[in-house]
């Protein structure tokens, strides 16, 4: 009914279509994600350097802002930055200000008074880096390190880069996406990227109460069978199952559910001989993966870390507009 | 004092007259409908040409935020949005702070309005004591103190054997109970289940939550015969079972809100929180249902759902952002809109907003039962007079309402919104015309 404007502007992109802030992945064009993702491989071998730095973000200061803990996700942003030569502070806001009960808004204001130059954000509530990207001022670039369901956008990249190193082309691919999917983020993102990248074919697996038929909205095949989902695919991601999905009836209990949904080597037998298994961490052994899996040659689990500072990089590099 | 609106054209639902002519008033009652008394000489005089004289407007469902917000002087501040809307009754709901449970609270509550005047207020007693679900509340004795009916606002009642009581006791006297649909398990979401809940990570509020209390609710009125008004309709699927109880003719009303009507949950767009709505926005087969169950009478009233909240509630990510927006001064355009958009006809949109609502009130309305949301002869001079002509942008900075949070402002929508108040009049006095601060 209403044409609306201001609302239905995708925020993190600018006038000229570039991007300023990365929020989702959701409405990021493909070229935008493999301009990523090409820039992320330039930044592969400074890891491998032996002073592993580049001077692209000196003198900015980066703000990890983790209104929720993550001690992985927040460390390999610090890396990040750090090898792009910007001065990174972290603020574990779970602990103070929240707690005290100062608002969000009350937070950005006061650190960006503090001349931030970007924030890496992540936050219980889906849509929070969207509020704090709308209310800081305009020179402030914020990315999303993961907000409630919504979006993890890096997670997202890195998963496409992982897929891309191993796989070349999307079009051709079978990707399951196995667990808990109505409440990840990653999921979200996945799904997202593939989908943008024109992967053919993206499931979703697992039971009805945690892969919804209005999954299909996102333009997923839904699969509640484990043997089915994983047939010939090309690449299995498994998601963290989280313990509190136990209360409130989605499942029985953590040993039900690898029973029906654990990727075992008899279950990875079903897929493609050179299928890879990712996994965004951190891993429930006996829960969601068999150590088996986890351990074997199919896993890319840990590579999938290492892609993940170079693509860190390449965010907040294009995002401040200091490309290599 | 006697006041003249002078060659307005005349529209009253309720009986039809839709004429170009004079409305002579007389102290608080309307003396003259079309032409005035031979003899009358009035001390004040309206010109009402190109305008529309019409009913003043019956909202069945606005928040005041008092008690509990008095200090901010929002009685005194919504009461003149009411006014500005030209609304000049209004059903206030008992989620207030305390809660409308003491008839102590409603008495005073009355009182302060009508010392200002502005529009009369009729409140809603609490169903059960702080809303809590458990025990009665004295119905007989609030009802002396004023209230129109009993609800429980937004908390539905858990125990189900509570709710059966508490609809065989307001039965029993013939009370109305006034109840919102929604299961409270299902329905704890803060989006409506689909794509647009799932696409941004929203918890979401299944159909089921509205259809599932819905057959509870006429079973319960089946078994006890409570007369029963269901607020917000929010669901196609709620549409389709209020039609069939009412072809069952169980004794249920039921309206639909501003926000229900005319938007859906794409309109969430990037986490919008003015979107942050209860009853959640649902879907486009929803709302041209609810349009639909409007237009056919399936659904009574069309009312504001008016919830004031203060900025530093909505700069808050979506779900942690205070649910309501602000519509007493939209009501009006909006009914306007729908009309439009639907081609329901001029007196269809009025009627909802005028004769239906005070119909949903009946008895509980005592003497102005005859009159309210009407224009007769010898009836209460509640009048609303607007320019069908003039088109507005909302702009929330604009508003007299403290709510500033709105769906409907024109720096997101683009859109304007037809029909502006010019004049509103509560029993025989002017309580708001545009462009004085009256």
């Amino acid at each position: 009914m209403l044409s609306r404007r201001s609302n239905h502007r995708n925020p993190q992109l600018n006038a000229n279509g570039e991007l300023i802030h990365l929020l989702s992945i959701d409405g990021l064009p493909a070229a935008v994600i493999q301009h990523i993702l090409d820039t992320a491989s330039t930044f592969l071998s400074v890891n491998d350097r032996e002073v592993k730095k580049v001077p692209l973000l000196r003198g900015k200061s980066v703000f990890n802002l983790f209104f929720e803990n993550s001690t992985r996700t927040r460390t390999t942003f610090e890396i990040a930055a750090k090898r792009l030569s910007a001065d990174v502070l972290n603020l574990d806001i779970a602990k103070s200000s929240a707690s005290k009960g100062e608002r969000l808004l009350d937070t950005i204001a006061s650190l960006s008074a503090m001349h931030a130059d970007m924030f890496i954000v992540r936050h219980s509530e889906s849509g929070a880096p969207y509020l704090i990207a709308q209310h800081c001022a305009p020179h402030v670039h914020v990315v999303n390190a993961g907000d409630g369901w919504h979006a993890h956008p890096t997670q997202g990249l890195l998963d496409m880069y992982t897929i891309r190193h191993y796989k070349r082309d999307f079009t051709q691919l079978t990707v399951a996406i196995v667990g808990d999917l109505l409440h990840s983020r990653v999921a979200r993102s996945d799904i997202h990227a593939l989908t943008t990248l024109g992967t053919p074919e993206v499931r979703a697996v697992g039971p009805k109460t945690l892969v919804p038929d209005s999954l299909r909205e996102l333009g997923v095949r839904v699969c509640h069978d484990m043997a089915e989902g994983v047939k010939n695919a090309d690449v299995i991601i498994m998601l963290r199952l989280q313990n509190e999905r136990m209360s409130g009836g989605l499942l029985p209990s953590a040993g039900e559910f690898f029973m029906s949904f654990g990727l075992t080597p008899e279950k990875l037998a079903l897929a493609k001989s050179d299928a890879i298994v990712m996994h965004p961490g951190p891993i429930n052994r006996g829960v969601e993966i068999d150590s088996a899996v986890a351990d074997g040659h199919q896993s890319v689990i840990l590579p999938q870390v290492t892609f993940g500072i170079a693509v860190r990089m390449a965010v907040m590099s294009i995002i401040a507009g200091n490309e290599p | 004092m006697k006041i003249l609106i002078a060659n307005g054209r005349l529209i009253d639902p309720s009986s039809g007259l839709n004429q170009t002519g004079d409305l002579a008033i007389a102290d608080d009652r309307i003396v003259g409908l079309a032409t005035a008394p031979a003899d009358f000489k009035p001390d004040h005089r309206i010109d009402a040409s190109g305008c529309i004289v019409v009913p003043g407007l019956v909202d069945l469902a606005a928040r005041l935020r008092e008690p509990g917000h008095e200090y901010e002087g929002m009685l005194d501040s919504e009461l003149k949005a009411a006014a500005a809307g030209g609304v000049t009754s209004l059903v206030c709901p008992p989620d207030t702070d305390p809660v409308l449970d003491e008839p102590g609270l409603v008495e005073m509550l009355k009182l302060r309005a009508r010392k200002l005047s502005r529009c009369r207020l009729f409140p809603l007693g609490a169903l059960t004591r702080q809303l809590c679900g458990e025990t009665l509340t004295e119905m007989v004795e609030l009802t002396a103190a004023g209230c129109v009916g009993f609800s429980q606002a937004d908390r539905a009642i858990r125990d189900t054997q509570v709710l059966q009581r508490a609809l065989q006791y307001a039965a029993t006297f013939g009370y109305t109970v006034w109840i919102r649909p929604h299961d409270p398990w299902l329905g704890k979401g803060v989006a409506a289940k689909g794509a647009v809940a799932m696409r941004l990570g929203l918890s979401g509020v299944p159909v089921s939550a509205e259809t599932v209390a819905l057959h509870t609710l006429f079973e319960l009125i089946r078994e006890t015969g409570a007369r029963v008004h269901l607020c917000r309709i929010s669901s196609a699927a709620g549409v389709a079972l209020v039609r069939s109880a009412k072809a069952e003719r169980l004794p249920v009303t039921a309206d639909v809100s501003i926000n229900s009507l005319h938007l859906t949950d794409t309109d969430i767009g990037y986490f919008d929180s003015a979107m942050r709505l209860i009853p959640p926005l649902r879907q486009q087969r929803d709302r041209d249902a609810l349009r639909a169950g409007l237009a056919d009478a399936t659904l009574d009233a069309l009312v504001s759902d008016h919830t004031p909240v203060s900025a530093d509630e909505k700069t808050l990510p979506f779900a942690e952002a205070e649910p309501g927006a602000t519509g007493l001064e939209l009501l009006l355009s909006l009914a306007l809109k729908w009309g439009e958009d639907k081609n329901v006809g001029l007196e269809r949109a009025l009627a909802v907003i005028t004769s239906e609502p005070a119909r949903v009130l009946g008895t509980a309305l005592g003497s102005l039962g005859s009159s309210a949301g009407r224009l007769a002869v010898g009836g209460v001079a509640d009048v609303c007079v607007f320019d069908p002509g003039q088109r507005w942008a909302v702009d929330p900075s604009q508003l007299v309402s403290q709510g500033r949070h709105t769906p409907f402002a024109f720096e997101s929508t683009n859109m304007e919104l037809p029909g502006r108040v010019q004049h509103t009049l509560v029993a025989g006095h002017v309580a708001y015309s545009a462009g004085s601060t009256a």
